[in-house]
């Protein structure tokens, strides 16, 4: 197999005194979905911003397409081929639809942007309709999909996604996932997803883990972490334990 | 043209004096002089030619002010403080002016036009350097810091360059004699003439086109998407790929640099300036900003003309000497009915 594609090893995060991650190894693979699930707390963000280098990790390794990424500064990360599309969407609000998106291309050495304004267009005809609108007038549902396509303008090896289904209706979480899945599966986009929707990301995902209180504690296959009663009780009923 | 420069000089007892704060800076003795030779405002108070010869007068005012509010501005927007050095700034924009000005005349001798147009270039590059390096050395080593610390470096920075200002250049006010005389009389009757000259004329087509210009590097280029992107949510930008550092670093170039343009600009109008000047004038700009709404760049000019006009018209119809507390009261009660200022946006917290 080859080298993977991100490498987290050993990582401990510090918010001040508090530890957030307690040596935390995570391996994304090209092409993977893989899923990091956990209660409310247990470092799942904490996770996604420390690989973007805000905070950086006080110890262990970031390895992202080969080079050592754990000490650079956000800005420098965010240039290479990782996009994230954070918690809560952080649209800017008084940004047109259209100036959020030339954002996410500006500054990660886009060639040819229109090519990847069409691409995002195919997957959200709905954000085509907006374009001139401003991003805080959005509704949730098409705030994801502009936090989405902006991260996928900057045309990514590898997209951080931030609980995408939060706060959103049912059909929109489906709609939002199938995308997903359409970039995974047609153009080898390598996903590295965190969700509290336990039954919906794991059951897409190649791969996952599970967070406890800044560590992993459980890693697998998709469905067979699915079918795991522990995961069953803490994550999908009700969190009878 | 004789009679144009006799109608200046015959305007400047009744015009152009109300609304120069330099004279505030003199001692009092002198201003006791000053007052005594005032033409009492009602010679020809009531009249319409009058009227215009203020708002002329406001408007050149207000254009300065505006020039250095749009500074305030955007660093408020930017890192949520407020630049006190930024009025300093302005002062040493207009010594490098000064300095820049006589060097070149004496270098290059009578070609005018051009000479100005490189001091004003001048003045903005070195008034940059100087805004760059008081963000890098007394606020972003705070930039983690609680609130109020940048503040409080921002009124040290601000003695620190009056009292460089004062011991390397004297604490004599400097004069520029006139530069650009001359002008058009608009109007005429037996006892006033409007008087529209040539150096407000370049004040306000200057300002124009620096706003305009400005406008479009914010709305329209990558540089001011960044700015804009920093200014709402910083986090995110870095998400992106934008240097937050740098995107700061640049905001205090372009204040300090149309800070400059104010500088020289005053030179010029006004023909003389200290080391004190931008106290009065960075506070006057500040209430400008906070008028027309902190954070607001089209705030910032409106604010700015807003101020310029109150306080040429006050100074004009009722009294010089009540001039600031006329621009300051407006502001007190704008902000009483209006919290955000005119164009400003009501501060929202974020859940």
């Amino acid at each position: 197999m080859s080298a993977p594609l991100l490498e987290v090893e050993g990582v401990h995060t510090f918010y001040g005194n508090i530890q957030a991650l307690k040596g935390v190894d995570v391996e994304v693979r090209a092409g993977e979905i893989i899923a990091l699930i956990g209660a409310n707390g247990a470092g799942k963000s904490t996770l996604m911003m420390t690989i973007c280098g805000s905070p950086s990790p006080r110890d262990g390794r970031i390895v992202f397409d080969g080079e050592d990424i754990t000490a650079l500064p956000t800005h420098e990360i965010m240039r290479k081929s990782i996009a994230q599309a954070p918690e809560g969407r952080r649209i800017f609000p008084r940004m047109t639809v259209l100036e959020n998106l030339q954002m996410g291309a500006e500054l990660a050495g886009v060639t040819d942007p229109e090519r990847e304004f069409d691409h995002v267009f195919e997957l959200f005809p709905r954000l085509k309709q907006r374009l001139g609108q401003r991003g805080g007038t959005l509704s949730g549902g098409e705030q994801q999909m502009l936090a989405i396509g902006r991260a996928l303008m900057s045309r990514p090896k590898l997209l951080l996604l931030d609980e995408p289904s939060l706060g959103l209706a049912p059909q929109l979480v489906r709609q939002i996932f199938d995308a997903i899945k359409k970039l995974n599966e047609d153009e080898g986009l390598t996903v590295f997803l965190v969700e509290q929707n336990a039954y919906h990301a794991l059951k897409l995902a190649h791969r996952g883990y599970v967070m406890v209180n800044g560590e992993i504690t459980m890693t697998g296959a998709g469905r067979e972490l699915l079918a795991k009663e522990e995961i069953r009780a803490a994550y999908l009923e009700g969190g009878r334990h | 043209m004789a009679r144009v420069r006799a109608c200046a000089r015959r305007c400047i007892g009744t015009t152009a004096v109300p609304a120069l704060p330099v004279r505030l800076q003199r001692p009092a003795k002198e201003q006791r002089q000053f007052r005594a030779r005032r033409v009492p405002a009602n010679v020809s108070g009531n009249s319409m030619e009058y009227f215009i010869q203020q708002l002329i007068n406001g408007v050149t005012l207000g254009s300065i002010y505006g020039l250095i509010a749009i500074g305030y501005t955007m660093v408020y927007g930017i890192i949520g403080m407020i630049n006190f050095a930024h009025g300093d700034i302005f002062m040493i924009g207009a010594f490098i002016a000064l300095i820049a000005f006589l060097v070149l005349s004496a270098v290059a001798g009578g070609a005018l036009v051009l000479v100005l147009f490189v001091t004003l270039l001048v003045a903005m590059l070195l008034t940059s350097v100087y805004g760059w390096t008081v963000e890098r050395v007394a606020y972003r080593p705070l930039r983690q810091s609680f609130r109020l610390a940048p503040l409080i470096t921002a009124i040290g920075m601000s003695i620190f360059l009056q009292n460089y200002v004062q011991i390397a250049q004297g604490a004599r006010v400097k004069p520029l004699p006139p530069q650009i005389e001359g002008g058009f009389i608009l109007m005429e009757t037996e006892t006033f003439a409007v008087n529209l000259s040539y150096i407000q004329i370049l004040i306000v087509v200057l300002t124009v086109g620096l706003m305009i210009g400005f406008t479009f590097l914010i709305q329209g280029t990558a540089l001011g998407r960044a700015q804009r992107a920093c200014e709402q949510d910083k986090k995110m930008a870095a998400l992106l790929g934008v240097n937050i550092d740098r995107t700061v670093s640049i905001t205090f170039v372009l204040g300090a640099a149309l800070a400059a343009v104010a500088g020289l600009m005053f030179l010029l109008y006004y023909g003389v300036i200290d080391f004190f000047i931008g106290f009065l004038a960075g506070i006057k700009a500040f209430t400008a900003a906070v008028l027309g709404g902190i954070g607001s760049l089209p705030g910032a000019m409106l604010g700015g003309l807003l101020i310029g006009l109150i306080e040429t018209f006050w100074s004009a119809y009722f009294s010089i000497e009540y001039k600031d507390v006329a621009a300051f009261s407006i502001l007190a009660i704008v902000l009483i009915f209006l919290p955000s200022g005119l164009l400003g946006r009501p501060e929202i917290e974020k859940v």
